[in-house]
């Protein structure tokens, strides 16, 4: 399976490196066309630069029913499905969540179970809010370990990644160019700035590039949110549940609205956008995953909202359990492109200092 | 057949659905008129030889969205003249010149976006706009600009006749889905292509080897239109052998191998028969100048058919193509892999090896004079023996571009019949180039011709319509 399709999408490179037309749509071409020979690396690399934004299969005059059969954004996508199983640590938990949406919910499902029996029998602490329901050191012995696991196993997957496509030593500027692509989603914009052909075969618009970054400020603004609340429990000993005007609701309820909205957004952008420019086998855990992520946000929202009501239990532990699963699956899930289109990006500006080089 | 005489009532019908068409309807429907466009590809090919395309020629007095410094109007006929031997319309190609600056903005403005000069063609960068994506990408957002405007498209529909009488076409008809429709529009307009793809008419003008020529774009430029209307004694330009033929990789597909197929190893080659002799001088001038010939070239070798031979040296020189080349250990192996005569083509590499000289100042990015000497035909340039292994082959092909036989028409794209114009039918793009240079071809040219006299033709026929 691997071979095959880092084959398929090296036959197609091949033709592209001839063609050359796409080459002002995103940074894969560039890179694409810094090679004669494609080794699995190389293929690797572009897959993760590719951010499915469809340009160069609209634009491709090679695509079916001619027989060269170009589709690009959907080779690409299985090699970078492929290649994030492989990569993943432990591998097999990668094998059941990248591409099964069921089995995200069911461990959603199991998450909030479990949740839901601690805090009733279990965590009753004397704390205030929602701390009576569930022991703020219930609280970390249950997420301390749900949020370090998931970042040791990321660090694995990273590494096996640098090693792969042959990072080399990452200097500062190498991470600013990266981190100045994502933050407003270059390789979305067309080359021209106007987005992306997502929605409506070959019409460009702002829609995913928009949507994405919704979810994305808005996740980073709930992470720091809860940041802020346990800065703010342990150097000041301040805990929850804060008030509207603190930082940890300041940050939380724009960052919360924001993601869901986002999620929501891109959930009915997959469904309108054509599924065979995409991987088809991760189709089904991609649709997972946003829902996932959405829930996270939505469960979070409405907590706020019914806190101070009999709801509060149960609501937070549905809350707790989407976070729980959230971030145990985030090695295994779509959430993990995260890291490797950042590191890919990494790689690309090494890539561009190194050519500019004499 | 029984022919359906269609329902719907058009003030324009656009016979063809590439670069000239749209342009056309586009500023046809943008002046008011009813616009319909007969496009005979299915949706999927629809964009003739546009969709293949990648730049189009531009005259500019200052730096102009990717084109830098400036592209002055009589530097931009002065290199039209050479190419063609003085076979220019040059009040036409004057006309085109000059409105080709103002075709960026308007491209603009209906959805086409540039970008800089492609990676390998930084020769054109002042010259040439390069189209984000290629023309396929300027065809789709062609299309969205006229369906935005009310045009209406019809794909897998083929115009077979044009009925002009006295100085007029009364009707026209097409098939669809195998069933005959009669359309009387107030004017036409034929943006229809070249007849290149009709192997059968190439072969009546060249004879039995066009039967092996490839065909780089579209299967639907068939000419049949060309034909009908040539029929009817409308007044045609340019003779059928003149076409646009460059040297592809053999193993390319009969039709629609686009840009990829192209071969830039030839100077840096040797080029053999099937006799695995030499016949032309590879070297003779820098490759954007030459490769237009040796379309021609193989064309008159047996069985239409050439092979280029470079050495591991060599390999990276020139851009990358479609099909990875035959490679061997040997030279013999080679010849074997690639059906030459085995002995006669390592006696051609031989003899020309002995030959070449000193090699030092070899520069694959210049004419570099280093030569053969003593051996016929010579290489003139970049001669360095084929010694290091492994050695690599490709086969070349004829591959056509496009035909130059077309309809004349005058600086308002009209065509005429005797000596009257035909009071209400104009053509633009391939199927009238011919007007303009009646051989040799510059790049990005076509496309130009095809946005100017698009834009003009779909100008005039919308003012006879109102
Ligand atoms: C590989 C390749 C690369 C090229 N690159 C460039 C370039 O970079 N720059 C440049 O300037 N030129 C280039 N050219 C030349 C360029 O393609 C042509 O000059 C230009 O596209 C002509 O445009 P057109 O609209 O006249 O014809 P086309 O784009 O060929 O359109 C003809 C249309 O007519 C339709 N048609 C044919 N017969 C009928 C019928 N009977 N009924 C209805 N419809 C019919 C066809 O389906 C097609 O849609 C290239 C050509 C090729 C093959
Ligand atoms: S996707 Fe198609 S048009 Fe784009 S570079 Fe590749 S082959 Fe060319
Ligand atoms: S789908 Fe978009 S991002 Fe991916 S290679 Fe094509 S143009 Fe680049």
């Amino acid at each position: 399976m691997l071979i095959d399709t880092k084959e398929e999408a090296r036959r197609q490179s091949e033709i592209c490196n001839a063609c050359r037309y796409c080459e002002g749509y995103c940074s894969v071409f560039p890179s694409l066309h810094s090679n004669r020979e494609f080794s699995d690396g190389d293929i690797i690399q572009l897959a993760n630069l590719c951010h499915n934004c469809r340009g160069c299969y609209y634009a491709c005059q090679y695509t079916a029913p001619h027989e060269f059969d170009l589709n690009l954004p959907a080779a690409l996508a299985e090699v970078r499905q492929d290649s994030w199983e492989a990569f993943a640590y432990p591998r097999f938990v990668a094998t059941h969540f990248q591409k099964n949406g069921m089995a995200i919910a069911l461990a959603t499902s199991l998450c909030f179970a479990a949740l839901f029996v601690l805090t009733q029998w279990l965590g009753r602490g004397n704390g205030e809010g929602f701390y009576a329901f569930m022991s703020h050191d219930l609280m970390v012995v249950i997420f301390a370990p749900a949020f370090v696991l998931p970042l040791a196993s990321l660090i694995v997957s990273l590494r096996r990644y640098w090693l792969a496509v042959d990072g080399t030593r990452i200097e500062l500027s190498h991470l600013h160019d990266a981190l100045r692509a994502a933050a407003n989603m270059h390789n979305l914009a067309g080359g021209h700035g106007e987005g992306c052909n997502f929605e409506d075969e070959d019409r460009f618009t702002q829609a995913r590039r928009v949507a994405h970054q919704l979810v994305l400020y808005g996740f980073l603004l709930c992470f720091a949110s809860t940041s802020s609340g346990t800065i703010l429990h342990y150097a000041f000993d301040l805990s929850a549940p804060y008030g509207l005007f603190s930082l940890p609701k300041l940050l939380g309820v724009p960052g919360g609205l924001m993601l869901t909205w986002g999620a929501v957004w891109l959930f009915r952008l997959k469904l309108k956008a054509d599924p065979n420019l995409g991987s088809m086998a991760a189709r089904n855990g991609e649709f997972g995953f946003i829902a996932l992520l959405g829930f996270v946000a939505a469960s979070g929202i409405v907590l706020y909202i019914v806190g101070q009501t009999a709801w509060m239990p149960l609501a937070l532990a549905t809350h707790l359990g989407a976070v729980l699963a959230f971030f145990l699956l985030t090695p295994y899930t779509k959430m993990v492109h995260g890291i490797y289109r950042f590191a890919a990006l990494v790689r690309d500006a090494q890539r561009k200092t190194d050519s500019n080089s004499p | 057949m029984k022919i359906i005489r269609a329902s719907e009532s058009y003030d324009i019908v656009v016979i063809g659905g590439g670069n000239a068409a749209l342009c056309s309807a586009i500023t046809a429907a943008e002046a008011g008129a009813t616009v319909l466009i007969l496009e005979a590809a299915p949706k999927a090919y629809r964009g003739g030889n546009s969709r293949h395309t990648r730049n189009f020629r531009c005259m500019h007095s200052e730096p102009l969205g990717p084109l830098i410094e400036s592209y002055s109007e009589d530097e931009y006929f002065n290199d039209l003249m050479k190419v063609t031997n003085g076979e220019t319309d040059q009040g036409l190609a004057r006309m085109v010149i000059r409105q080709s600056e103002e075709c960026m903005p308007w491209m603009e403005r209906h959805g086409v976006r540039f970008q800089p000069s492609l990676s390998g063609t930084l020769s054109l960068a002042r010259t040439n706009a390069f189209f984000l994506g290629g023309g396929k990408a300027l065809i789709n957002a062609y299309y969205r600009t006229a369906e935005n405007l009310g045009v209406d498209v019809k794909y897998d529909a083929s115009v077979t006749h044009l009925e002009v009488d006295d100085g007029e076409v009364l009707y026209l008809d097409y098939i669809q889905r195998e069933q005959s429709f009669r359309l009387s529009p107030k004017a036409v307009v034929v943006a229809s292509g070249g007849f290149q793809a009709d192997t059968d008419w190439l072969a009546r003008a060249w004879g039995p080897a066009a039967k092996n020529f490839l065909i780089r774009g579209t299967p639907y430029n068939r000419g049949v239109v060309l034909d009908d209307l040539l029929r009817q004694g409308l007044e045609q330009v340019g003779d059928p052998t003149q076409c646009h033929a460059v040297a592809i990789d053999g193993r390319s597909p009969k039709y629609d191998g686009g840009i990829v197929t192209r071969l830039d190893c030839v100077p840096f080659s040797i080029v053999v028969n099937k006799d695995a002799e030499r016949f032309y001088d590879e070297g003779e001038d820098v490759w954007p100048k030459r490769y237009a010939i040796w379309g021609r070239l193989i064309a008159a070798q047996p069985e239409q058919i050439g092979y280029a031979i470079i050495d591991a040296e060599s390999l990276e020189l020139f851009m990358p193509s479609v099909f990875p080349p035959i490679k061997a250990d040997t030279i013999e192996d080679l010849a074997i892999k690639m059906d030459l005569p085995a002995q006669k083509l390592r006696a051609t590499v031989d003899k020309f090896n002995a030959s070449c000289g000193d090699t030092s100042g070899f520069r694959p990015t210049e004419l570099d004079g280093v030569s053969t000497s003593g051996l016929k035909p010579p290489k003139t340039n970049w001669a360095r023996p084929i010694i290091e292994a492994p050695f690599y082959g490709y086969s070349l092909r004829t591959g056509v571009t496009f035909t130059y036989l077309g309809l004349k028409v005058d600086e308002n794209a009209q065509c005429s019949v005797g000596n009257r114009p035909v009071s209400n039918l104009w053509a633009a793009g391939e199927t009238m180039a011919g007007s303009i240079l009646g051989q040799g071809y510059l790049a990005g040219f076509g496309m130009t011709i095809g946005t100017v006299f698009g834009r003009i033709a779909g100008k005039e026929a919308a003012k006879y319509a109102n």
